[in-house]
């Protein structure tokens, strides 16, 4: 029952006296109430649960996990393992 | 899905796994909270992946299951009293109470009707003027920021045929009591992340600190799990115990505070049963003095309903991390998804259910 999924905020909208969202889901779109995330704005993603949103995706801290892990396979390459991973540097470029 | 699909990275995962396995040199038990975690980890197979020393026991996290037979039977006769459109999340509704279930009083005659958001059912409400809404306000700290803002919205508007049948479960105080059982084995705990989304975790900070258990806060992805696992492996094989946060993209140390402002008006805390392991005190939320007039329970007078339990099911123990499903008599036997005789086997969350589909 406690599942959230993230999706991404395309539209705000008031309707009885609510901040709302229609949020994007990949492709399958609802709705979601955005009262609790206040400072949402369009194209950020929330976790939404139960018709509302909990949380703003923070992206900077979900970078960085990869990014943890990024290093431990960029640091076991340089120690001449054959790990198939994309390089982090390159990962980055293709990001930026 | 962005922000799902890049956390089931199996690469990932295995390098998490060596990590876990390099660092362990002795065996420990960890127990995930959240029912939603439980279903991920039989699903993914991961505690299949862990080596042998760690075991992970499923903890008391599912709404659903742990929901007491006779709030589902004060629902049931409220669903069947003439004009009631009685309102709920599709989970509670095969719940099996004493003699029935809501899909039953439905099939019956009753106006049983699944909503997805509570703001459905108040939007039902308006609709209907000459009807009683009632929502069925189950959960933990996860679902309370819509429940209580439902209620909210419905003294705002002035809705006086809107009401809740509150039975919130709060997840701190049941960490608290696994601990004080003196079976106890659990060394340390993934916290659910969502129910943390909304709360933080400042109120885990005591449980660390008395306890000596690390809390970790995690997600629901393998990635999360394995990693919320190796952060907990790590603390124990380092004599630590410290609150580490795993899901940092979701949950922030103070929560949702205007979630929690909203919550704190319309509920207060209570003594709460939770079926299956009994009356936790100051375990879950009730309405608040100024919103009585919301509660389901008083408007349709179903209070005193009392209620008998299935003597062979021992979801409590297995609620409690003491057992594993396979190990009850009736698994699978008498008991099925199609016809559970405990609520752990009802929901896809239970952890009779989640063994029942993926370990067979
Ligand atoms: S298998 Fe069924 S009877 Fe046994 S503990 Fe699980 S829910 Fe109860």
């Amino acid at each position: 029952m406690c599942l959230a999924i993230p999706g991404k905020v395309i539209e705000i909208y008031e309707e009885n006296g609510l901040t709302m969202g229609k949020i994007d889901y990949s492709g399958s779109q609802s709705t979601a109430c955005l009262a609790y995330v206040p400072e949402a704005k369009t194209g950020q993603y929330v976790v939404v649960h139960a018709g509302f949103a909990i949380s703003i995706m923070d992206e900077e801290e979900a970078q960085k996990v990869f990014e943890a892990w990024d290093e431990v396979t960029d640091a076991a390459r340089e120690q001449g393992y054959n790990v198939t991973n994309e390089p982090l540097a390159e990962k980055n470029k293709r990001r930026s | 899905m962005k922000y799902l699909d890049e956390f089931r990275d199996p690469n990932i995962v295995k390098k998490i796994v060596k990590d876990i396995k390099d660092t362990v040199t002795q065996p420990w038990v960890i127990m995930e909270i959240c029912g939603g975690q439980t279903h991920s980890i039989i699903k993914n197979g991961i505690h299949q992946m862990l080596p042998e020393e760690i075991t992970l026991v499923h903890g008391p996290g599912c709404p659903v299951c742990v929901t007491p037979l006779e709030m589902i039977d004060q629902a049931i006769a409220i669903a069947k009293t003439d004009g009631v459109i009685f309102t709920s999340f599709g989970d509670m509704l095969r719940v099996p109470g004493s003699h029935s279930d809501l899909l039953k009083a439905k099939s019956e005659g009753a106006d049983v009707r699944m909503v997805y958001s509570p703001l459905e059912a108040l939007k039902l409400a308006r609709e209907h003027p000459d009807r009683e809404v009632v929502f069925f306000a189950v959960g933990f700290e996860t679902t309370a920021p819509g429940n209580a803002m439902a209620v909210y919205q419905a003294e705002k508007e002035g809705l006086t045929n809107f009401s809740e049948l509150v039975s919130h479960v709060l997840v701190p105080p049941a960490m608290k009591a696994l601990l004080d059982d003196p079976q106890n084995r659990v060394q340390a705990y993934l916290a659910a992340g969502h129910v943390c989304a909304v709360m933080g975790w400042e109120e885990y900070e005591p449980i660390v600190q008395t306890y000596n258990v690390p809390i970790v806060p995690t997600g629901f992805e393998p990635m999360d799990l394995m990693e919320g696992i190796r952060l907990a492996v790590g603390q124990l094989e380092n004599g630590r115990a410290d609150l580490e946060n795993q899901y940092s993209r979701v949950v922030k140390r103070q929560g949702n505070t205007e979630a929690k402002k909203i919550i704190n008006e319309v509920y207060q805390v209570c003594d709460r049963k939770w079926r299956g392991i009994g009356t936790i005190p100051l375990s879950g939320w009730r309405l608040n003095d100024e919103y009585q007039m919301y509660d389901a329970a008083k408007k349709f007078n179903v209070g005193s309903i009392e209620t008998m339990e299935s003597d062979v099911c021992i979801s409590g123990i297995i609620l409690q991390g003491l057992k594993k499903p396979p190990e009850c008599p009736a698994f699978g036997k008498e008991c099925t998804p199609e016809h559970p005789l405990g609520a752990t086997m009802v929901s896809s969350e239970g952890a009779c259910a989640a063994y029942y589909k993926y370990h067979r």
